[in-house]
Protein backbone atom coordinates (compact mmCIF):
# COMPACT_ATOMS: atom_id res chain seq x y z
CA UNK A 1 0.00 0.00 0.00
CA UNK A 2 2.67 2.50 1.07
CA UNK A 3 4.84 1.25 -1.77
CA UNK A 4 1.99 1.87 -4.21
CA UNK A 5 1.59 5.42 -2.97
CA UNK A 6 5.36 5.93 -3.14
CA UNK A 7 5.45 4.64 -6.72
CA UNK A 8 2.51 6.79 -7.79
CA UNK A 9 4.12 9.87 -6.29
CA UNK A 10 7.47 9.07 -7.91
CA UNK A 11 5.76 8.48 -11.25
CA UNK A 12 4.01 11.83 -10.96
CA UNK A 13 7.24 13.62 -10.07
CA UNK A 14 9.02 11.99 -12.97
CA UNK A 15 6.27 12.88 -15.46
CA UNK A 16 6.07 16.42 -14.16
CA UNK A 17 9.83 16.81 -14.50
CA UNK A 18 9.74 15.51 -18.06
CA UNK A 19 6.84 17.86 -18.77
CA UNK A 20 8.83 20.85 -17.54
CA UNK A 21 11.82 19.85 -19.66
CA UNK A 22 9.51 19.51 -22.65
CA UNK A 23 8.09 22.97 -22.00
CA UNK A 24 11.63 24.33 -21.76
CA UNK A 25 12.52 22.77 -25.12
CA UNK A 26 9.44 24.37 -26.67
CA UNK A 27 10.41 27.77 -25.30
CA UNK A 28 14.06 27.42 -26.37
CA UNK A 29 13.03 26.50 -29.91
CA UNK A 30 10.36 29.19 -30.15
CA UNK A 31 12.59 32.08 -31.31
CA UNK A 32 13.94 29.98 -34.18
CA UNK A 33 10.44 28.99 -35.30
CA UNK A 34 9.10 32.54 -34.92
CA UNK A 35 11.88 34.05 -37.01
CA UNK A 36 12.66 31.34 -39.56
CA UNK A 37 9.45 29.32 -39.88
CA UNK A 38 6.79 31.95 -39.28
CA UNK A 39 4.41 30.73 -42.04
CA UNK A 40 4.03 27.47 -40.11
CA UNK A 41 2.94 29.45 -37.03
CA UNK A 42 0.45 31.50 -39.07
CA UNK A 43 -1.12 28.30 -40.35
CA UNK A 44 -1.51 27.03 -36.78
CA UNK A 45 -2.98 30.35 -35.61
CA UNK A 46 -5.58 29.77 -38.30
CA UNK A 47 -6.19 26.18 -37.17
CA UNK A 48 -6.33 26.85 -33.45
CA UNK A 49 -7.65 30.41 -33.45
CA UNK A 50 -9.71 31.19 -36.51
CA UNK A 51 -11.42 27.81 -36.57
CA UNK A 52 -12.41 28.20 -32.89
CA UNK A 53 -14.00 31.61 -33.53
CA UNK A 54 -17.53 30.42 -34.14
CA UNK A 55 -17.94 28.41 -30.96
CA UNK A 56 -16.19 31.10 -28.92
CA UNK A 57 -18.56 33.77 -30.24
CA UNK A 58 -21.71 31.72 -29.86
CA UNK A 59 -20.81 30.70 -26.32
CA UNK A 60 -19.74 34.24 -25.45
CA UNK A 61 -23.10 35.59 -26.61
CA UNK A 62 -25.07 33.20 -24.44
CA UNK A 63 -22.83 33.54 -21.39
CA UNK A 64 -23.23 37.31 -21.67
CA UNK A 65 -26.98 36.85 -21.99
CA UNK A 66 -27.10 34.73 -18.84
CA UNK A 67 -25.06 37.34 -16.99
CA UNK A 68 -27.55 39.98 -18.12
CA UNK A 69 -30.51 37.96 -16.87
CA UNK A 70 -28.99 36.85 -13.57
CA UNK A 71 -27.45 40.25 -12.92
CA UNK A 72 -30.69 42.09 -13.57
CA UNK A 73 -32.87 39.77 -11.49
CA UNK A 74 -30.59 39.68 -8.48
CA UNK A 75 -29.46 43.31 -8.56
CA UNK A 76 -33.06 44.45 -8.89
CA UNK A 77 -33.65 43.17 -5.34
CA UNK A 78 -31.34 45.93 -4.17
CA UNK A 79 -32.57 48.46 -6.72
CA UNK A 80 -29.17 48.23 -8.35
CA UNK A 81 -30.21 46.89 -11.77
CA UNK A 82 -28.29 49.73 -13.43
CA UNK A 83 -25.10 47.97 -12.32
CA UNK A 84 -25.81 44.98 -14.56
CA UNK A 85 -23.18 46.23 -17.04
CA UNK A 86 -20.51 46.41 -14.36
CA UNK A 87 -21.51 43.00 -13.06
CA UNK A 88 -21.23 41.43 -16.51
CA UNK A 89 -17.98 43.20 -17.33
CA UNK A 90 -16.23 42.15 -14.11
CA UNK A 91 -17.41 38.57 -14.50
CA UNK A 92 -16.36 38.39 -18.14
CA UNK A 93 -13.05 40.19 -18.01
CA UNK A 94 -11.68 38.73 -14.80
CA UNK A 95 -13.14 35.23 -14.69
CA UNK A 96 -15.55 33.83 -17.22
CA UNK A 97 -13.78 35.15 -20.33
CA UNK A 98 -10.41 33.50 -19.68
CA UNK A 99 -11.75 30.37 -17.98
CA UNK A 100 -14.58 29.46 -20.33
CA UNK A 101 -12.50 30.33 -23.40
CA UNK A 102 -9.71 28.08 -22.11
CA UNK A 103 -12.15 25.22 -21.52
CA UNK A 104 -13.70 25.65 -24.98
CA UNK A 105 -10.23 25.98 -26.48
CA UNK A 106 -9.21 22.69 -24.85
CA UNK A 107 -12.31 21.01 -26.26
CA UNK A 108 -12.03 22.40 -29.76
CA UNK A 109 -8.36 23.15 -30.51
CA UNK A 110 -6.59 21.14 -27.78
CA UNK A 111 -8.19 17.85 -28.73
CA UNK A 112 -7.53 18.54 -32.40
CA UNK A 113 -3.85 19.21 -31.66
CA UNK A 114 -3.42 16.15 -29.44
CA UNK A 115 -5.13 13.75 -31.82
CA UNK A 116 -3.37 15.19 -34.87
CA UNK A 117 0.08 14.88 -33.30
CA UNK A 118 -0.77 11.49 -31.81
CA UNK A 119 -1.89 10.18 -35.20
CA UNK A 120 1.24 11.56 -36.86
CA UNK A 121 3.24 9.62 -34.30
CA UNK A 122 1.15 6.45 -34.69
CA UNK A 123 1.56 6.50 -38.48
CA UNK A 124 5.34 7.07 -38.24
CA UNK A 125 5.10 10.56 -39.75
CA UNK A 126 7.20 12.04 -36.97
CA UNK A 127 9.79 9.26 -37.29
CA UNK A 128 9.80 9.78 -41.06
CA UNK A 129 10.53 13.47 -40.56
CA UNK A 130 13.40 12.59 -38.27
CA UNK A 131 14.73 10.25 -40.92
CA UNK A 132 14.49 13.09 -43.42
CA UNK A 133 16.73 15.05 -41.04
CA UNK A 134 13.93 17.41 -40.05
CA UNK A 135 13.39 17.94 -36.33
CA UNK A 136 9.67 17.22 -35.71
CA UNK A 137 9.81 19.37 -32.59
CA UNK A 138 10.60 22.43 -34.71
CA UNK A 139 8.54 21.46 -37.71
CA UNK A 140 5.37 20.16 -36.01
CA UNK A 141 5.27 20.70 -32.26
CA UNK A 142 6.58 24.23 -31.68
CA UNK A 143 4.46 25.88 -34.42
CA UNK A 144 1.33 24.28 -32.93
CA UNK A 145 2.30 25.32 -29.41
CA UNK A 146 2.91 28.91 -30.59
CA UNK A 147 -0.23 28.99 -32.70
CA UNK A 148 -2.35 28.01 -29.71
CA UNK A 149 -0.57 30.33 -27.28
CA UNK A 150 -0.87 33.33 -29.58
CA UNK A 151 -4.53 32.65 -30.42
CA UNK A 152 -5.83 32.33 -26.87
CA UNK A 153 -5.58 35.97 -25.67
CA UNK A 154 -7.37 37.12 -28.83
CA UNK A 155 -10.08 34.51 -28.38
CA UNK A 156 -10.53 35.63 -24.77
CA UNK A 157 -10.86 39.25 -25.88
CA UNK A 158 -13.42 38.32 -28.52
CA UNK A 159 -15.33 36.17 -26.02
CA UNK A 160 -15.53 39.06 -23.55
CA UNK A 161 -16.59 41.61 -26.16
CA UNK A 162 -19.31 39.35 -27.55
CA UNK A 163 -20.35 38.55 -23.98
CA UNK A 164 -20.75 42.25 -23.21
CA UNK A 165 -22.85 42.56 -26.33
CA UNK A 166 -25.04 39.70 -25.08
CA UNK A 167 -25.41 41.30 -21.66
CA UNK A 168 -26.28 44.62 -23.32
CA UNK A 169 -28.92 43.01 -25.52
CA UNK A 170 -30.59 41.36 -22.51
CA UNK A 171 -30.10 44.13 -19.97
CA UNK A 172 -30.72 47.23 -22.08
CA UNK A 173 -32.75 46.17 -25.09
CA UNK A 174 -34.92 43.55 -23.38
CA UNK A 175 -35.15 44.47 -19.70
CA UNK A 176 -35.00 48.22 -20.10
CA UNK A 177 -31.88 49.23 -18.16
CA UNK A 178 -30.73 52.68 -19.23
CA UNK A 179 -27.94 52.40 -21.75
CA UNK A 180 -26.09 55.42 -20.36
CA UNK A 181 -26.14 53.95 -16.84
CA UNK A 182 -25.04 50.57 -18.20
CA UNK A 183 -21.83 52.01 -19.63
CA UNK A 184 -21.21 54.90 -17.22
CA UNK A 185 -21.15 52.74 -14.07
CA UNK A 186 -18.82 50.38 -15.86
CA UNK A 187 -16.39 53.17 -16.72
CA UNK A 188 -16.19 54.35 -13.12
CA UNK A 189 -15.85 50.93 -11.56
CA UNK A 190 -13.52 49.14 -13.95
CA UNK A 191 -9.82 49.79 -13.47
CA UNK A 192 -6.89 49.02 -15.71
CA UNK A 193 -5.65 46.47 -13.14
CA UNK A 194 -8.78 44.39 -13.68
CA UNK A 195 -8.07 44.23 -17.37
CA UNK A 196 -4.43 43.29 -16.71
CA UNK A 197 -5.64 40.43 -14.54
CA UNK A 198 -7.77 39.17 -17.41
CA UNK A 199 -4.91 39.51 -19.87
CA UNK A 200 -2.47 37.68 -17.58
CA UNK A 201 -4.97 34.87 -17.14
CA UNK A 202 -5.60 34.58 -20.87
CA UNK A 203 -1.87 34.39 -21.63
CA UNK A 204 -1.19 31.83 -18.91
CA UNK A 205 -4.19 29.68 -19.84
CA UNK A 206 -3.19 29.86 -23.51
CA UNK A 207 0.30 28.60 -22.76
CA UNK A 208 -0.99 25.89 -20.43
CA UNK A 209 -3.74 24.64 -22.74
CA UNK A 210 -1.38 24.56 -25.74
CA UNK A 211 1.53 22.87 -24.01
CA UNK A 212 -0.73 20.20 -22.47
CA UNK A 213 -2.28 19.46 -25.86
CA UNK A 214 1.03 19.08 -27.70
CA UNK A 215 2.57 17.16 -24.78
CA UNK A 216 -0.28 14.66 -24.72
CA UNK A 217 -0.13 14.21 -28.49
CA UNK A 218 3.66 13.91 -28.57
CA UNK A 219 3.69 11.36 -25.76
CA UNK A 220 0.63 9.41 -26.84
CA UNK A 221 0.98 5.65 -27.04
CA UNK A 222 1.13 5.22 -30.84
CA UNK A 223 -2.04 3.17 -31.23
CA UNK A 224 -5.68 4.05 -31.92
CA UNK A 225 -6.48 3.53 -28.24
CA UNK A 226 -3.49 5.58 -27.11
CA UNK A 227 -4.47 8.54 -29.29
CA UNK A 228 -8.03 8.40 -27.98
CA UNK A 229 -6.79 8.39 -24.43
CA UNK A 230 -4.43 11.31 -25.11
CA UNK A 231 -7.35 13.33 -26.47
CA UNK A 232 -9.44 12.70 -23.36
CA UNK A 233 -6.53 13.48 -21.05
CA UNK A 234 -5.96 16.77 -22.86
CA UNK A 235 -9.42 18.02 -21.96
CA UNK A 236 -9.39 16.70 -18.39
CA UNK A 237 -5.90 17.90 -17.48
CA UNK A 238 -6.36 21.30 -19.14
CA UNK A 239 -9.65 21.86 -17.31
CA UNK A 240 -8.09 20.99 -13.97
CA UNK A 241 -4.95 23.03 -14.58
CA UNK A 242 -6.92 26.07 -15.75
CA UNK A 243 -9.26 26.06 -12.74
CA UNK A 244 -6.42 25.58 -10.24
CA UNK A 245 -4.31 28.29 -11.87
CA UNK A 246 -7.33 30.57 -11.99
CA UNK A 247 -7.61 30.33 -8.21
CA UNK A 248 -3.87 30.95 -7.74
CA UNK A 249 -3.75 33.99 -10.03
CA UNK A 250 -6.90 35.45 -8.50
CA UNK A 251 -5.48 35.01 -5.00
CA UNK A 252 -2.19 36.63 -6.02
CA UNK A 253 -3.99 39.55 -7.67
CA UNK A 254 -5.96 40.39 -4.51
CA UNK B 1 34.61 9.04 -46.19
CA UNK B 2 37.37 7.84 -43.94
CA UNK B 3 36.87 4.16 -44.60
CA UNK B 4 35.85 2.92 -48.03
CA UNK B 5 35.89 -0.75 -47.20
CA UNK B 6 33.57 -3.24 -48.86
CA UNK B 7 31.11 -2.90 -46.01
CA UNK B 8 28.91 0.13 -45.71
CA UNK B 9 27.65 -0.85 -42.26
CA UNK B 10 29.47 -2.87 -39.63
CA UNK B 11 27.68 -3.95 -36.48
CA UNK B 12 29.79 -5.41 -33.69
CA UNK B 13 28.65 -7.13 -30.48
CA UNK B 14 25.33 -5.32 -30.36
CA UNK B 15 23.20 -5.64 -27.20
CA UNK B 16 19.75 -4.24 -26.84
CA UNK B 17 16.79 -5.12 -24.67
CA UNK B 18 13.28 -3.80 -24.38
CA UNK B 19 12.45 -3.79 -20.69
CA UNK B 20 13.47 -7.19 -19.33
CA UNK B 21 13.14 -8.77 -22.79
CA UNK B 22 16.51 -9.15 -24.56
CA UNK B 23 16.24 -8.36 -28.28
CA UNK B 24 19.88 -8.58 -29.37
CA UNK B 25 22.59 -10.44 -27.51
CA UNK B 26 25.88 -9.86 -29.23
CA UNK B 27 24.77 -9.30 -32.82
CA UNK B 28 27.42 -9.04 -35.57
CA UNK B 29 26.47 -8.05 -39.11
CA UNK B 30 28.40 -6.66 -42.09
CA UNK B 31 26.31 -5.04 -44.77
CA UNK B 32 28.10 -4.95 -48.13
CA UNK B 33 28.27 -1.82 -50.26
CA UNK B 34 26.18 -1.56 -53.41
CA UNK B 35 24.16 -4.73 -52.77
CA UNK B 36 20.66 -5.59 -51.65
CA UNK B 37 20.94 -7.08 -48.18
CA UNK B 38 17.94 -8.69 -46.58
CA UNK B 39 17.41 -9.04 -42.87
CA UNK B 40 14.90 -11.77 -42.18
CA UNK B 41 13.51 -13.47 -39.16
CA UNK B 42 10.29 -14.51 -37.46
CA UNK B 43 8.03 -11.76 -36.08
CA UNK B 44 9.34 -10.31 -32.85
CA UNK B 45 13.03 -10.96 -33.52
CA UNK B 46 13.73 -7.24 -33.62
CA UNK B 47 14.13 -6.60 -37.34
CA UNK B 48 12.51 -3.18 -37.17
CA UNK B 49 14.40 -2.49 -33.93
CA UNK B 50 17.62 -3.16 -35.83
CA UNK B 51 16.67 -0.55 -38.44
CA UNK B 52 15.94 1.95 -35.70
CA UNK B 53 19.34 1.20 -34.18
CA UNK B 54 21.13 1.61 -37.52
CA UNK B 55 19.49 4.98 -38.07
CA UNK B 56 19.98 5.89 -34.38
CA UNK B 57 16.36 6.50 -33.65
CA UNK B 58 17.27 4.45 -30.58
CA UNK B 59 20.67 3.69 -29.03
CA UNK B 60 22.15 0.27 -28.30
CA UNK B 61 22.95 -0.70 -24.72
CA UNK B 62 26.29 -2.12 -25.76
CA UNK B 63 28.29 -2.56 -28.94
CA UNK B 64 29.07 -0.37 -31.93
CA UNK B 65 27.45 0.42 -35.25
CA UNK B 66 29.84 1.87 -37.80
CA UNK B 67 28.58 3.39 -41.02
CA UNK B 68 31.35 4.16 -43.48
CA UNK B 69 33.72 3.75 -40.56
CA UNK B 70 31.97 6.35 -38.39
CA UNK B 71 30.68 5.24 -35.00
CA UNK B 72 27.17 6.69 -35.04
CA UNK B 73 26.94 6.72 -31.24
CA UNK B 74 29.46 9.58 -31.22
CA UNK B 75 27.47 11.96 -33.42
CA UNK B 76 25.80 14.95 -31.80
CA UNK B 77 22.31 16.03 -32.82
CA UNK B 78 23.45 18.32 -35.63
CA UNK B 79 25.92 15.79 -37.04
CA UNK B 80 23.27 13.10 -36.77
CA UNK B 81 20.80 15.09 -38.86
CA UNK B 82 23.47 15.82 -41.46
CA UNK B 83 24.33 12.12 -41.42
CA UNK B 84 20.72 11.08 -41.90
CA UNK B 85 20.57 12.89 -45.23
CA UNK B 86 22.64 10.02 -46.58
CA UNK B 87 19.81 7.65 -45.73
CA UNK B 88 16.50 7.10 -47.42
CA UNK B 89 13.99 5.15 -45.44
CA UNK B 90 10.78 3.51 -46.50
CA UNK B 91 8.48 2.94 -43.53
CA UNK B 92 6.14 -0.01 -43.23
CA UNK B 93 3.01 1.97 -44.10
CA UNK B 94 4.74 4.68 -46.12
CA UNK B 95 4.45 7.31 -43.37
CA UNK B 96 3.37 9.96 -45.86
CA UNK B 97 2.49 13.34 -44.37
CA UNK B 98 -1.29 13.31 -44.53
CA UNK B 99 -1.61 17.11 -44.72
CA UNK B 100 0.31 17.34 -47.98
CA UNK B 101 -0.32 16.15 -51.52
CA UNK B 102 1.79 13.45 -53.14
CA UNK B 103 3.84 16.13 -54.88
CA UNK B 104 4.51 18.05 -51.65
CA UNK B 105 5.39 14.87 -49.81
CA UNK B 106 8.12 14.09 -52.31
CA UNK B 107 9.20 17.74 -52.36
CA UNK B 108 9.33 17.89 -48.54
CA UNK B 109 13.04 17.02 -48.06
CA UNK B 110 14.03 19.40 -50.88
CA UNK B 111 12.05 22.28 -49.40
CA UNK B 112 13.45 21.56 -45.93
CA UNK B 113 17.09 21.21 -46.85
CA UNK B 114 17.72 23.11 -50.05
CA UNK B 115 17.00 26.54 -51.44
CA UNK B 116 16.34 25.27 -54.95
CA UNK B 117 13.98 27.33 -57.10
CA UNK B 118 10.44 25.98 -57.47
CA UNK B 119 10.97 25.12 -61.11
CA UNK B 120 13.88 22.85 -60.28
CA UNK B 121 12.04 21.24 -57.36
CA UNK B 122 9.14 20.50 -59.69
CA UNK B 123 11.53 18.96 -62.16
CA UNK B 124 13.19 16.72 -59.58
CA UNK B 125 9.93 15.65 -57.94
CA UNK B 126 8.29 14.74 -61.24
CA UNK B 127 11.38 12.77 -62.26
CA UNK B 128 11.31 10.76 -59.04
CA UNK B 129 7.56 10.20 -59.28
CA UNK B 130 8.03 9.05 -62.85
CA UNK B 131 10.65 6.55 -61.66
CA UNK B 132 8.04 4.89 -59.43
CA UNK B 133 5.34 5.22 -62.10
CA UNK B 134 3.16 7.72 -60.24
CA UNK B 135 3.78 10.99 -62.06
CA UNK B 136 0.04 11.02 -62.78
CA UNK B 137 -0.82 10.92 -59.07
CA UNK B 138 1.16 14.05 -58.17
CA UNK B 139 -1.91 16.06 -57.17
CA UNK B 140 -3.62 13.33 -55.16
CA UNK B 141 -3.73 13.29 -51.36
CA UNK B 142 -2.22 10.37 -49.41
CA UNK B 143 -5.67 9.22 -48.24
CA UNK B 144 -6.69 8.66 -51.86
CA UNK B 145 -3.86 6.22 -52.51
CA UNK B 146 -3.90 2.44 -52.23
CA UNK B 147 -1.36 0.77 -49.94
CA UNK B 148 0.95 -0.10 -52.80
CA UNK B 149 0.78 3.39 -54.30
CA UNK B 150 1.47 5.01 -50.91
CA UNK B 151 4.57 2.88 -50.58
CA UNK B 152 5.75 3.86 -54.05
CA UNK B 153 5.27 7.55 -53.23
CA UNK B 154 7.23 7.01 -50.02
CA UNK B 155 9.95 5.37 -52.11
CA UNK B 156 10.06 8.41 -54.41
CA UNK B 157 10.37 10.60 -51.32
CA UNK B 158 13.11 8.37 -49.91
CA UNK B 159 15.25 8.77 -53.03
CA UNK B 160 14.60 12.44 -53.69
CA UNK B 161 17.77 13.52 -51.87
CA UNK B 162 19.84 10.85 -53.67
CA UNK B 163 20.73 8.77 -50.60
CA UNK B 164 23.68 6.40 -50.36
CA UNK B 165 21.81 3.87 -48.27
CA UNK B 166 18.18 2.95 -48.81
CA UNK B 167 16.33 1.17 -46.03
CA UNK B 168 13.08 -0.71 -46.50
CA UNK B 169 11.01 -1.72 -43.48
CA UNK B 170 8.73 -4.63 -44.43
CA UNK B 171 8.02 -3.29 -47.92
CA UNK B 172 5.91 -6.28 -49.00
CA UNK B 173 3.46 -6.51 -46.10
CA UNK B 174 -0.20 -6.32 -47.03
CA UNK B 175 0.24 -5.86 -50.78
CA UNK B 176 -1.58 -7.62 -53.56
CA UNK B 177 0.61 -9.76 -55.89
CA UNK B 178 0.82 -7.06 -58.58
CA UNK B 179 1.85 -4.29 -56.19
CA UNK B 180 4.29 -6.73 -54.62
CA UNK B 181 5.85 -7.41 -58.03
CA UNK B 182 6.12 -3.69 -58.66
CA UNK B 183 7.91 -3.07 -55.36
CA UNK B 184 10.28 -6.02 -55.91
CA UNK B 185 11.18 -4.59 -59.29
CA UNK B 186 11.67 -1.12 -57.88
CA UNK B 187 13.95 -2.32 -55.08
CA UNK B 188 16.23 -3.98 -57.59
CA UNK B 189 16.05 -1.09 -60.04
CA UNK B 190 16.79 1.59 -57.45
CA UNK B 191 19.74 -0.35 -56.14
CA UNK B 192 21.34 -0.95 -59.53
CA UNK B 193 20.46 2.31 -61.25
CA UNK B 194 21.41 4.61 -58.38
CA UNK B 195 24.40 2.57 -57.19
CA UNK B 196 23.25 2.62 -53.60
CA UNK B 197 23.29 0.05 -50.82
CA UNK B 198 19.89 -1.33 -49.90
CA UNK B 199 18.82 -2.91 -46.65
CA UNK B 200 15.59 -4.82 -46.69
CA UNK B 201 13.80 -6.03 -43.61
CA UNK B 202 11.17 -8.62 -44.37
CA UNK B 203 9.75 -12.03 -43.59
CA UNK B 204 8.40 -12.64 -47.06
CA UNK B 205 10.83 -15.39 -48.04
CA UNK B 206 9.74 -15.68 -51.67
CA UNK B 207 10.02 -12.00 -52.54
CA UNK B 208 13.25 -11.56 -50.64
CA UNK B 209 14.80 -14.52 -52.44
CA UNK B 210 14.12 -12.95 -55.82
CA UNK B 211 15.57 -9.57 -54.97
CA UNK B 212 18.34 -9.90 -52.40
CA UNK B 213 22.04 -10.55 -52.94
CA UNK B 214 22.63 -11.61 -49.38
CA UNK B 215 20.40 -12.45 -46.44
CA UNK B 216 20.81 -12.57 -42.68
CA UNK B 217 18.40 -14.65 -40.67
CA UNK B 218 17.96 -13.39 -37.12
CA UNK B 219 16.91 -15.56 -34.23
CA UNK B 220 17.31 -15.30 -30.46
CA UNK B 221 19.18 -12.02 -30.66
CA UNK B 222 21.90 -13.25 -33.02
CA UNK B 223 22.44 -14.08 -36.66
CA UNK B 224 21.25 -17.65 -37.07
CA UNK B 225 22.36 -17.96 -40.67
CA UNK B 226 23.58 -15.83 -43.54
CA UNK B 227 24.32 -16.20 -47.21
CA UNK B 228 22.76 -15.93 -50.64
CA UNK B 229 19.12 -17.01 -51.03
CA UNK B 230 20.27 -20.33 -52.56
CA UNK B 231 22.63 -21.06 -49.72
CA UNK B 232 19.91 -20.41 -47.18
CA UNK B 233 17.29 -22.59 -48.80
CA UNK B 234 19.74 -25.51 -49.09
CA UNK B 235 20.99 -25.29 -45.54
CA UNK B 236 21.01 -28.14 -43.06
CA UNK B 237 20.04 -25.96 -40.10
CA UNK B 238 16.65 -26.94 -38.70
CA UNK B 239 15.72 -23.39 -37.80
CA UNK B 240 16.59 -21.96 -41.20
CA UNK B 241 14.66 -24.70 -42.93
CA UNK B 242 11.65 -24.11 -40.72
CA UNK B 243 11.68 -20.43 -41.56
CA UNK B 244 12.48 -20.66 -45.25
CA UNK B 245 9.85 -23.32 -45.86
CA UNK B 246 7.26 -21.95 -43.45
CA UNK B 247 6.79 -24.99 -41.24
CA UNK B 248 4.45 -24.57 -38.27
CA UNK B 249 6.54 -26.49 -35.77
CA UNK B 250 10.26 -26.86 -35.29
CA UNK B 251 12.95 -25.09 -33.29
CA UNK B 252 10.54 -22.14 -33.12
CA UNK B 253 7.80 -23.95 -31.21
CA UNK B 254 4.14 -23.73 -32.17
CA UNK B 255 3.21 -23.30 -28.50
CA UNK B 256 4.06 -20.17 -26.57
CA UNK B 257 5.68 -21.21 -23.30
CA UNK B 258 2.96 -22.26 -20.84
CA UNK B 259 2.54 -24.40 -17.72
CA UNK B 260 2.02 -28.14 -18.12
CA UNK B 261 -1.18 -28.76 -20.08
CA UNK B 262 -2.56 -31.66 -18.02
CA UNK B 263 -1.77 -29.98 -14.73
CA UNK B 264 -3.45 -26.77 -15.82
CA UNK B 265 -6.58 -28.54 -17.02
CA UNK B 266 -6.88 -30.88 -14.03
CA UNK B 267 -5.21 -28.78 -11.39
CA UNK B 268 -6.61 -26.45 -8.79
CA UNK B 269 -7.35 -23.64 -11.25
CA UNK B 270 -10.00 -25.77 -12.90
CA UNK B 271 -12.00 -26.31 -9.73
Amino acid sequence: MIRDIYQTVMEFVRTFGAFQLFFLRLVINSPYVLTRRFPLVVQQIFNAGALSLVIIMVCGLFVGGVLGLQGYNNLAKFNAEDSVGTFAAFSLIKELGPVITALLFAGRAGTALASEIGLMKATDQLAAMEMMATDPLRRVIVPRFLGGSISMPFLVAIFSVVGMFGAHVIGVSLLGVDSGAFWQQLRTALEIGDIYEGIIKSVVFGLVASVIAVWEGYNAIPTAEGVGRATTRTVVITAMAVLILDFIITALAM
Amino acid sequence: MSDRSDNVIEIRDLWYSRGPLPIFTGLNIDIPRGKVTAIMGPSGTGKTTLLRLITRQIRPHKGTIRIDGIDIAELNQRELYRFRRRFGMLFQNGALLTDYSVFENVAFPLREHTKLPNRLIRHIVLTKLHAVGLRGAADMMPTQLSGGMARRVALARAIVMDPEILIYDEPFVGLDPISMGVIVRLVRKMNDALGISSILVSHDVQEVSTVSDQSFLLSNGKVAASGSPDELSNTSSELVRQFMHGMADGPVAFHFSAPNYAEQLLGRDAE
